[in-house]
């Protein structure tokens, strides 16, 4: 029971808790998708593989009893998929953008369908560091509990970034991404270089849909993503490409959700509709300020159907 | 997305049954099949094992399967669009389903009232209390659960155990049946301790398990030591108050398991009671209510066992209240009630009884709720 009242101070706890706890699926989405729009190609299939690696998460974790079990397979299904939107898209003509939208339909179609036992039962959780326990405020040692899959998350994007920027791996990942062409010349192979890219971006997402069953919200239903994994999609556009500033973007979507319940937990109850909308009111602000008639974006891979 | 692809199946079949001979194999194979029960049809608009809305009305189907000379088909994750429509008449003519239950709100109209007069001799039955006489077809009819009564000795179980005060209540919209069971409650509370708020909040839909995740850790951080909700899953928002140690009380369904420690008690439906009388009517070939209403005294709606941390004196005070309903002179609404902006809604002397219709267009909520019914 807690005795100590926040008041107002509970609006910019709940946005710093709301950043940690709701952002992790944005952040494995978003890190996945970079990478495979870096080599070239759109999964937006990423939504179907956060669904379906939420319910296999749950299903694995509730039969076996470890939770990191149904990470694992969350993350197996995600590549599976990804295996299959590279092994489609590799053929001539067909367009990245409709196998997405097919897998998405797809994963989220056999996820309801073999999720269906697992809605009732209670699955094992991934556990959580508290890192509040200096404070002796019971509200900011709940809002510093931090899942592991959180800190892996932090450190997955500078990594990411640096096998980019700095390793040949990442090197050879930008140069198929960039021109199919020089890569061709060089002596990669493409669809190769693409069909790891999708399944990595296939694995990462699945384990953000195991974030969202096994951790938060922690249950599986069929209303569980609401669409975060497309919204994840956008936000790589909205990071230029890049792994640090899909960290930045997934922390400011996860905290400015958690803006609207707590405004109205402290009181403020009109317009809650609008708090609610507040990510996407970001989105649109900071896409309008950072954009610009005088230069072309900068990051975007060469080869992404959208831009070609 | 499976549902929809399933309905377009579905739909297609039926089309193929009636412009070819499929249509007399089916008709001459299906009831064959079944014999001489009755099939009784059941629509859900979200999974049946959600520990909410949709469980509560497949526990009402479960008992009507225990029934003899009874077979119970049942659909789930239908939306209220046109695929209603398609499972209405598909249970009818390929299952020969005699009596439907769709129990989803936005069922009622368009999809039964296109549905109900082309079938004079199906029933169908609906959760939602939208029935009017003379106005709707005479094979359907509506019945409805005065749950806030439910909600009024929730409170009053609340109340009696919050330590801090403050209760929280997570809602999906603003709607007047949801004001109803927030200001039931509210007031359920306030009968044992005057002083008691109840913080409300919108997530703005039915199922938002993240936003209902948020609403809660907002709440609890503010203090509150008892939520309630009305959503329609309330497993993650009990979940979650169990888990940092406050209690919970539950809508819907019977969620104790949820929550073996903080779970107080709950404002459940009863529907086994309700599916298994109507069946028996129709069996018996008797004519049924077509517009169906009542509360705790009707055994339309009860309370969940109480929770290990309740008292003794809490709980009598509950049961008290429970007995009053029962005994139908129990009345919540009466004046003088104000709104949370201090404009009297009930003047003094006037008391609603849970019947009056004034009270199925509520748009306040009660003083001593901190919320807002606007958008």
């Amino acid at each position: 029971m807690t005795e100590t009242v926040l008041g107002w101070w509970g609006v910019p706890l709940a946005i710093l808790g709301g950043a940690i706890r709701a952002s992790t699926p944005y952040l494995f989405v978003s890190l996945g998708e970079c990478l495979t729009e870096k080599s070239g190609r759109t999964n937006l299939g990423q939504e179907g593989n956060l669904v379906l690696g939420a319910m296999t998460a749950y299903a694995v974790s509730y039969l076996s009893g470890s939770p990191w079990l149904g990470v694992l397979a969350a993350g197996a299904t995600g590549m599976l998929l990804g295996l299959l939107h590279a092994w489609v898209c590799q053929f001539k003509k067909v367009n990245d953008i409709a196998v997405g939208i097919a897998l998405m339909l797809f994963g989220i179609g056999v996820a309801f369908f073999f999720g269906k036992p697992y809605i009732q039962p209670t699955a094992p959780h991934l556990p959580a560091i508290g890192f509040g326990n200096w404070s002796d405020i019971p509200q900011v040692r709940a809002a510093l509990e931090i899942n592991v899959l959180f800190l892996f998350g932090l450190l997955l994007a500078p990594l990411l970034s640096w096998v980019l920027s700095s390793t040949r791996w990442g090197l050879m990942l930008r140069t198929v991404g960039d021109s199919s062409d020089a890569a061709d010349a060089l002596g990669f192979s493409v669809n190769g270089v693409r069909m790891v890219a999708t399944m990595i971006g296939g694995f990462l997402a699945g384990v953000g849909g195991a974030f969202l069953s096994l951790y938060y919200p922690g249950s599986w239903n069929e209303g569980l993503s609401s669409g975060q994994g497309l919204i994840a999609v956008a936000l790589v556009v909205f990071a230029r490409w890049d792994p640090m500033r899909c960290l930045y973007a997934a922390l400011l979507f996860g905290g400015a959700g958690a803006l609207g319940p707590a405004l109205q937990s402290v009181g403020f109850s009109s317009g809650y509709y609008l708090f609610n909308a507040a990510p996407y009111v970001l989105t649109l602000i900071l896409m309008i300020a950072t954009c610009s008639p005088q230069r072309t974006l900068t990051g975007v891979p060469g080869e992404l159907s959208i831009t070609k | 997305m499976n549902a929809i692809a399933k309905k377009t199946f579905t739909h297609t079949l039926k089309k193929l049954c009636t412009s070819t001979f499929i249509f007399s194999l089916s008709f001459a194979l299906l009831p064959a099949a079944y014999g001489d029960d009755v099939v009784v049809g059941f629509i859900y608009v979200g999974s049946k094992g959600d520990y909410g809305y949709n469980q509560a009305h497949a526990l009402g189907a479960a008992a009507v399967k225990a029934m003899p000379g009874v077979k119970v088909i049942e659909e789930e994750n239908v939306p209220e669009t046109i695929a209603v429509q398609n499972t209405m008449e598909s249970m009818i003519n390929l299952d020969g389903a005699k009596l439907i239950f769709p129990t989803s709100f936005g069922y009622f109209d368009p999809h039964i009232l296109t549905v109900a007069p082309k079938y004079p001799d199906v029933t169908i039955l609906h959760a939602g209390g939208l029935y009017q006489e003379g106005k709707h077809p005479l094979n359907a009819g509506s019945y409805f659960g005065y749950i806030d009564e439910a909600q009024y000795i929730a409170g009053i179980v609340a109340g009696g155990t919050s330590k801090s005060g403050k209760l929280g209540f997570i809602a999906a919209k603003p709607i007047p049946q949801v004001l109803r069971n927030i200001n039931s409650f509210t007031l359920g509370a306030q009968s044992v301790n005057p002083k008691i708020t109840t913080q409300v909040i919108f997530t703005g839909d039915w199922a938002m398990p993240v936003k209902e995740a948020e609403a809660a850790n907002s709440l609890i951080d503010q203090g509150i030591d008892v939520i309630t909700m009305h959503v329609d899953s309330p497993k993650v928002i009990i979940e979650i108050c169990e888990r940092r140690g406050i209690y919970s009380s539950g809508y819907h369904a019977d969620q104790s398991e949820l929550a073996p420690k903080g779970y107080l008690t709950g404002a459940e439906w009863n529907w086994p009671k309700v599916y298994t009388d109507f069946v028996t009517l129709l069996k018996d070939g008797k004519p049924f209510p077509h517009l169906l209403r009542g509360g705790i005294k009707e055994g339309l709606v009860k309370v969940s066992k109480y929770g290990p941390a309740v008292s003794a004196k809490t709980a009598a005070l509950a049961d008290a209240a429970k007995a009053k309903f029962m005994a139908g002179d129990m009345v919540i609404y009466k004046g003088e009630l104000k709104d949370n902006k201090g404009n009297v809604v009930i003047p003094a002397g006037t008391a609603l009884s849970q019947t009056d219709i004034q009270l199925e267009s509520m748009d306040y909520l009660v003083a001593g709720v901190i919320g807002n019914t606007g958008s």
